[in-house]
């Protein structure tokens, strides 16, 4: 995969000295991109890899000329140099002719970036007309090529199609080969594969290998994740902050990365083939250079050694599922009702201070699941027994000392903390509604106690969602579910919306919370690593339907049925992280 | 006195801070059009309410000027009105005025003529002492915003129309943003069957023309005045909001702090108003200001149309109403005086309206 004339190909895009910063109001520029200077060679894949605000979309957009031009500053040392010109320099029409036909984009939403009252075909035709000016009939005969390049399962019908009517994955192939329209010499890839499964994920890489090599282009590929990069770019640049930390070879970054930072994001995420006891975060690399010191949870340090580890299958059963089902019902004309089945009856066990990880694709049903459990949905069928109780046939009053033993955490923490309450408002509500606590003082004593265990500060108490960044709001969602003391925590993809670092940060709290709480969780995952690293059994679901169920150890190293065999293959491996 | 009400309410913001609503009132401090729209409103207001206390424009139905006084924005005492009036109108400016007098004499005379009555003596004392406060009282022959066809100063008018006015169209608007709430609300969080019944209500509610409506449910009331203007639009006005919170609600009912809520097992009343409402009342309040600008305008088309105020109450729609006659007769000041209140008032609520939903809406960014 590796163009063996990358290295000595002449320079297309040359980045020098990019600075982008954004005017902000009442306040100083916050500078996104800082001295940023790279080079994109003739058919070469080059990867931006970096968290969330390193500034590798800026980077892109910046190159693109998409940058808002009321809020956003470009240094005017700046240079972005194609075919020897300062596109910096560009007037908007000097951008149009450019965009289309010599650069192109894609972007992580394939939803959102197709217009959905057109068809796919008139999108991908309108871009033919303008650039080529071709005739409607030559156009309608060039999308069929592309959407056949792309591998679009009947193309003819596709191009009728509206983008509503493709799922994620044909949406971002049409995407794709829109951006090849006009066959541009540089293509910039923003996560292109993040919104969508395993699976998926993998086709596309696969297609963008296929499509590189063929029209001998070059591609800027934005990825937050090292080990998907590994797997198809020539030279990786890592960014942190708006500035590049490393620049390498593909080979390099991976087997002897030389900055602190590359080591860690290297470090920090789970693997398949290995299992850590605790997984290293960003800070634990950067301490001696990070400005800020991190404040690392000391009451929560794992203290009683993995001693539960002895008495696996031991413990008494908290959750026994058996045939739960539950469908949803749409409503068709006045009194027909259509049923849509979501979980087509799943078993399962769950032993008291466990960790049990429900994996599968979107769509697979395994968050209705979780939903449902907790009587968040109403079940269409099964039973479902909690301590021995069959918890879908009390009442709601009875059901409510329930609520109290089994909690959520959900996958959004933007979206699970109410924005008008501030966060002791949200800590106080279940403490008081559940009595854990009497009094006000009392209460309020309880809810920053479980602020400082889950590592915030008592400070936060006053302060509201939005004033918090994504892995400290999970930590406040967490606490929260964690005040009423359940037995039982559904994890809803707790650590999907969060970036590698922050990741990392809260499966180890995760796991040390489970240590002193003797909790059980039922993990809720689409990423196999994830489960791997922090559950002790596994159940695949697919359509609704329970593939596979099995000890992790097993099931990872033996897998039974095929499609577990190809979610696992699925998993970026990155360069050296492969079955070595 | 604004400016210190401004910057206290600053301070307090700066020292909050990071609450959603004094974030909003931050962006709010930055629209300049916004401000001054604030100001003018909160003129009206304050004004509405010396007025609603009898401070301010208490003796609007008082003869005070010459029959049509000219306006004069100095309101200096001048000689009576033939020394102005030189034109071809003059005849005709005079005529009715003085006719209508005439018959008033006439009636008087009839009256006095016909009637055997026993407290005539005291009604005589009456009118005497009636009579020397008229003989005292001096006349003007002209006022700041003129005087209408009684003498009544146009000024005065304005003040109680607008009185009459803003108070129709603020407490309609809260009627009708409190129905369509509490009734959007449910619709929207309980969804099946009570969402059903509260659309075919809705539906069925906003089929019917509205002044019809109105035109019944005068009937119904038997009465007119301020408080059946409020009833009826605050009861036909509500559909808009409804359909908004509606929405609204639906796409809070599924959001995940909902969920955790109900995870924890919070009361469905609780979730609704304490935890969702909150969330949603940036719309409630926009609305509310939508509402009021429209129901100002309805209450001055139904008062112009002669279905809305008493003929003793005072609306810039009546005012309109009497003006109408009189423009042709080349008297435009009260025509002026209630449409320029009311074009003012509308203009600065529509843009604080405006400024409002840009202040408390953080996704909409203003290119400079």
């Amino acid at each position: 995969m590796v163009s063996e004339n990358a290295s000595t190909s002449p320079t297309l895009f040359s980045i020098e000295r990019l600075s982008v910063a954004f005017l902000r109001r009442r306040q100083s520029p916050f500078t996104a991109v800082r001295e940023v200077t790279f080079t994109i060679r003739e058919d070469e894949t080059v990867a931006l890899v970096g968290e969330s605000g390193s500034g590798k979309s800026v980077t892109a957009l910046a190159m693109m000329g998409l940058l808002p031009k009321y809020n956003a500053d470009i240094a005017s040392a700046s240079r972005v140099v194609y075919q020897e010109r300062n596109l910096l320099r560009n007037d908007d029409e000097a951008w149009r002719r450019l965009r289309g036909a010599d650069m192109a984009m894609i972007f992580q939403e394939p939803m959102t970036s197709l217009n959905p009252v057109f068809t796919v075909g008139y999108q991908m035709a309108e871009v033919l007309r303008l650039h080529k000016g071709l005739s409607a009939a030559a156009a309608q005969a060039r999308c069929v090529e592309l959407l056949d390049e792309v591998g679009l399962p009947e193309p003819r019908r596709a191009l009728a199609r509206y983008p509503s009517q493709l799922s994620g994955g044909q949406q971002q192939r049409a995407m794709i080969a829109m951006a090849l329209a006009c066959t541009p010499r540089l293509l910039i890839a923003d996560e292109p594969t993040t919104a969508l499964d395993v699976t998926v994920q993998k086709q596309i890489v696969e297609l963008l290998k296929t499509l590189k090599a063929r029209h001998r282009m070059s591609i800027l590929f934005i990825s937050h994740d090292l080990a998907l990069v590994g797997e198809l770019a020539d030279r990786i640049i890592v960014m942190r902050r708006g500035e590049i930390r490393e620049e390498g070879t593909t080979e390099t970054i991976f087997s002897s990365p030389r900055d602190r930072y590359t080591q860690a994001l290297l470090q920090c995420r789970p693997r398949l083939d290995e299992v850590p006891s605790r997984l290293p975060t960003i800070d634990d690399f950067m301490a001696e250079v990070s400005a800020e010191p991190q404040k690392r949870l000391e009451s929560a340090e794992p203290s009683p050694t993995p001693s539960s580890q002895g008495e696996r299958g031991d413990s008494p059963p908290l959750l026994e599922v058996s045939q739960l089902k539950k469908s949803f019902f749409k409503r068709e004309g006045l009194w027909r009702r259509h049923e849509i089945p979501a979980v087509k009856g799943a078993s399962f066990t769950l032993r008291r201070g466990k960790t049990l990880g429900v994996v599968g694709e979107s769509g697979c049903g395994k968050t209705t699941l979780g939903l449902t459990l907790l009587r968040l949905h109403r079940a269409t069928g099964g039973t479902v027994r909690f301590d021995g109780q069959d918890v879908l046939s009390l009442s709601d009053e009875a059901f409510m000392p329930y609520r109290r033993r089994m909690q959520i955490v959900f996958q959004n923490p933007y979206a699970s903390l109410n924005p008008r309450f501030t966060v002791g408002q949200s800590l106080l509500e279940p403490i008081l509604l559940h009595r854990m606590a009497v009094g006000r003082s009392a209460a309020t004593t309880l809810a920053l106690d479980w602020l400082q265990r889950v590592g915030l500060d008592r400070e936060a108490f006053d302060k509201y969602p939005h004033e918090f960044s994504g892995g400290q709001r999970q930590r406040i969602a967490l606490a929260r579910a964690l005040t009423v003391e359940p037995e039982l925590l559904v994890c809803d993809e707790p650590v999907s919306a969060l970036d590698v670092s922050v990741q990392a940060q809260i499966l180890n709290l995760l796991k040390d919370l489970q240590a002193q709480l003797g909790v059980s969780y039922l993990f809720i995952s689409h990423d196999l690593a994830v489960v791997r690293y922090l559950c002790d059994a596994v159940m695949v679901m697919r359509d609704g339907e329970v593939v596979e169920t099995g000890d992790v150890d097993s099931l990872y190293r033996n897998p039974q049925s095929v499609y577990t065999r190809q979610l696992l293959e699925a998993v970026p491996r990155g360069r050296n992280q492969g079955t070595a | 006195m604004t400016e210190a009400i401004l910057s206290s309410v600053t301070t307090v913001a700066e020292k909050r801070g990071n609450g959603f609503w004094s974030l909003a009132w931050q962006r709010f401090r930055d629209d300049r059009v916004g401000l001054v729209s604030l100001v003018i409103v909160a003129a009206f207001l304050v004004v509405v309410l010396l007025s609603a206390t009898g401070l301010v424009a208490g003796n609007w139905n008082q003869e005070v000027a010459i029959h049509d006084a000219p306006p004069d924005l100095w309101g200096l005492l001048k000689p009576a009105a033939p020394a102005v009036v030189e034109n071809a109108m003059h005849q005709e400016q005079v005529t009715p005025t003085a006719e209508s007098i005439e018959e008033w004499k006439n009636i008087e005379a009839m009256l006095s003529a016909t009637v055997v009555d026993p407290l005539a003596d005291t009604l005589q004392a009456l009118g005497a002492d009636h009579e020397t406060v008229a003989v005292v009282k001096e006349k003007r022959a002209s006022l700041p915003f003129g005087g209408d066809r009684w003498g009544r100063d146009v000024l005065s008018k304005t003040i109680k129309g607008s009185q009459t006015s803003i108070i129709v169209g603020l407490s309609a608007a809260l009627l009708a943003t409190l129905l369509g709430t509490v009734l959007g609300a449910l619709a929207g969080y309980y969804g099946g069957r009570i969402d059903d019944a509260l659309n075919w209500f809705y539906n069925v509610f906003s089929a019917i023309p509205y002044l019809l409506l109105i035109l019944a449910v005068a009937a119904v009331l038997q009465q007119r005045g301020v408080t059946t203007v409020i009833l009826i639009l605050g009861l036909t006005g509500w559909s808009g909001v409804f359909r908004l919170i509606r929405a609204e609600y639906i796409k809070h009912r599924g959001r995940e702090y909902v969920q955790a809520a109900h995870a924890f097992g919070v009361p469905n009343r609780r979730i609704l108003f304490f935890h969702i409402l909150p969330n949603v009342f940036h719309v409630v309040l926009v609305n509310i200001s939508i509402l009021a600008v429209g129901f100002i305008k309805a209450e001055v088309i139904l008062s112009y149309l002669g279905f809305g105020v008493k003929v003793d109450e005072v609306s810039w729609g009546s005012m309109l109403n009497d003006a109408q006659g009189e423009l042709i007769l080349g008297r435009w000041w009260e025509l002026v005086a209630a449409g320029g209140a009311m074009a003012l008032l509308v203009t600065a609520f529509s843009l604080l309206t405006d400024a409002m939903r840009d202040a408390m809406d953080p996704k909409i960014q203003k290119a400079s």
